[in-house]
């Protein structure tokens, strides 16, 4: 069962021929599906789109591209991305080993994998504050090395690397355990090593997964606010996440502001589901 | 046997690689998770009982389980009647219809409270009616659930609509065959059926819906004892250095985040017996 999470999308079933259901109560599902996707989704999310447009185009720029606001797309965007490649590499660490290996304590560690799904971000953040800040139990061995961590950008990206690591382990998991061992034979019977077969063989199979679960880690990681405000220490210009910037501007009504850089944030969005979708399908084939 | 297995890597190899996995779990997500324990109960737990039934705290916590057992119970409808209509039908843009159900996944939570500011707030599209008609959504419990709804809402409907799929259409035939009404249908066959999947999903939408942070506190006004859910009210406390109380009170949602957790272990667990039983 690969449905767990977050990461791995149904696989819908669109190539077969379109024919009528058997079933009844379509239009009544149809119906209720799209009233509330509406009413909830996007109808609002529009309403973003028409709010950044009655301002004009330049004011718009001047909100979207200020100086603060780039300094800030840079931290979010910059934080994720680093936070994603260290999870793309050793979430395919942690994923390699619940698949293939048996070892005591398995189950626990597969369980608490998600932990960052069920746990509040607020409260993640605080946590890690506590662990990071100069007195903490790992920032004070850090602080005696010289390193900062807490009220840094470096704390932004501990607390993504938190946020997204069962993006990462999810979505490579059940794709992992669908290669097929034979290739694997092929290869050694070929004369190749352990490694090589690893980076010919397996690596090319599931790099799609895990290009996806990076993908979904970035994404998840340009956005995150909750777990990320306590560390950060929020300077702008230095420490001050696109998110965070939102809210000081709704704070100061600052109402075009905050929905110029909203309106950032969702292309960008949008550009991550599009690229998400793509690499599935991908995978979907690779498979196959 | 000493001769190595070209199919596995050395001894060496896998306890390293295991002892690195452990390692890095244990870093990133067992040393917070200890964390918020260790500081909940730094001064005993005296302390920690008097910060979470201080009345701020209880208020709180009584707003969190409210605007749950609103928005959950909502996209439960929601969810089972996308998976009918996705799993159980073919129509034009069904694949269109699945992404935009995951839409709310890619967006920032900042951004989703941002939405409903625009549509309800002073200035917004609706503020002016609102404000005649003395409706207060924004700063207001209204508000907060439409938030909540909106970050939690692909959850049941994206376990579900895989799980429908994969059980086809045959049951529901059947019983169709035997004259069952398409209530029925729905009621008797279909959710039995997929039960495990929809546990599932709720209790991942509920663990988020009573977690969001970044949403909500865009809508909420944090007005204290009135719109402040639990996460709120550890932002709160942890802002006036009262460290111990917003680690109290932010120990009883990591309590909620083991319980389901264990719940989601056990239901993989159970699922994977009742597939296993049935012979795929």
């Amino acid at each position: 069962m690969s449905t767990l999470t977050l990461a791995a999308r149904p696989a819908p079933m669109m190539r077969r021929k379109r024919q009528k259901s058997s079933l009844p109560g379509l239009p009544l599902a149809l119906g209720i599906t799209i009233t509330w996707l509406s009413l909830i989704v996007l109808v609002p999310l529009s309403a973003i789109f028409v709010k950044s447009g009655s301002e004009g185009w330049q004011a718009f720029w001047n909100a979207a591209l200020s100086d603060r606001a780039l300094a800030a797309y840079r931290l979010s965007f910059g934080s994720a991305l680093l936070a994603a490649i260290i999870n793309a590499v050793f979430g395919l660490v942690v994923a390699w080993v619940l698949v293939r290996y048996a070892f005591p304590g398995k189950r626990l560690l597969s369980a608490l994998v998600d932990l960052p799904f069920a746990l509040p971000t607020a409260v993640a953040g605080i946590a890690l504050t506590a662990i990071y800040a100069p007195n903490g139990m790992i920032g004070s061995y850090l602080a005696n090395s010289g390193i900062a961590v807490a009220y840094r950008p470096a704390g932004v990206v501990v607390a993504l690397v938190f946020i997204g690591l069962p993006f990462v382990v999810r979505t490579v998991e059940p794709v992992l355990a669908q290669v097929s061992r034979e290739m694997e034979e092929a290869a050694v019977t070929l004369g190749a090593t352990r490694l090589q077969t690893f980076l010919w063989v397996v690596l090319p199979t599931i790099f799609p997964a895990l290009a996806t679960g990076f993908a979904l880690a970035f994404a998840r990681g340009a956005g995150e606010y909750g777990s990320v405000i306590f560390i950060a220490g929020n300077m702008p210009y230095v420490s001050e996440i696109a998110p965070l910037l939102i809210v000081t501007q709704l704070e100061e009504y600052d109402y075009a502001g905050a929905t110029a850089i909203g309106v950032v944030m969702l292309i960008v969005s949008f550009a991550m589901l599009f690229l998400i979708n793509a690499l599935q399908v991908w995978q979907r084939r690779r498979v196959a | 046997m000493s001769r190595s297995n070209p199919l596995q890597e050395s001894r060496t190899a896998r306890l390293g690689l295991v002892l690195l996995a452990l390692a890095y779990v244990g870093l990133v997500l067992l040393i917070p998770l200890g964390a918020v324990f260790a500081e909940a109960f730094a001064e005993g737990i005296g302390a920690w009982y008097a910060a979470i039934t201080e009345p701020d705290a209880l208020s709180a916590i009584r707003l969190t389980l409210l605007v749950a057992a609103i928005a959950v119970p909502l996209n439960l409808v929601f969810g089972i009647a996308a998976a009918w209509a996705i799993a159980k039908h073919d129509f034009r843009g069904k694949a269109f219809l699945t992404t935009l159900i995951d839409l709310p996944f890619s967006v920032s939570p900042v951004v989703a409270g941002l939405i409903f500011i625009l549509l309800f707030g002073g200035q917004g599209w609706f503020g002016p009616l609102l404000q005649d008609s003395g409706l207060q959504i924004i700063f207001a419990l209204p508000g907060m659930v439409l938030a909540t709804i909106f970050v939690t809402f692909p959850f049941i409907a994206r376990e579900v609509i895989p799980l429908m799929e994969e059980q086809g259409k045959s049951d529901e035939e059947a019983a169709l065959t035997l004259g069952a009404s398409g209530w029925q249908l729905l009621w008797h066959v279909t959710l039995p059926n997929v039960r495990w999947g929809l546990l599932y999903g709720v209790l991942l939408a509920n663990a988020r819906a009573m977690g969001e942070f970044g949403a909500v506190s865009v809508v909420s006004g944090h007005i204290r004892g009135e719109t402040n859910t639990m996460p709120l009210q550890v932002e709160v406390l942890y802002n006036e250095y009262n460290f111990v109380a917003a680690f109290a009170v932010a120990s009883l949602l990591a309590l909620l985040a083991l319980v389901t957790l264990a719940l989601k272990s056990y239901l993989e667990w159970r699922h994977r017996d009742v597939l296993a039983a049935r012979g795929h």
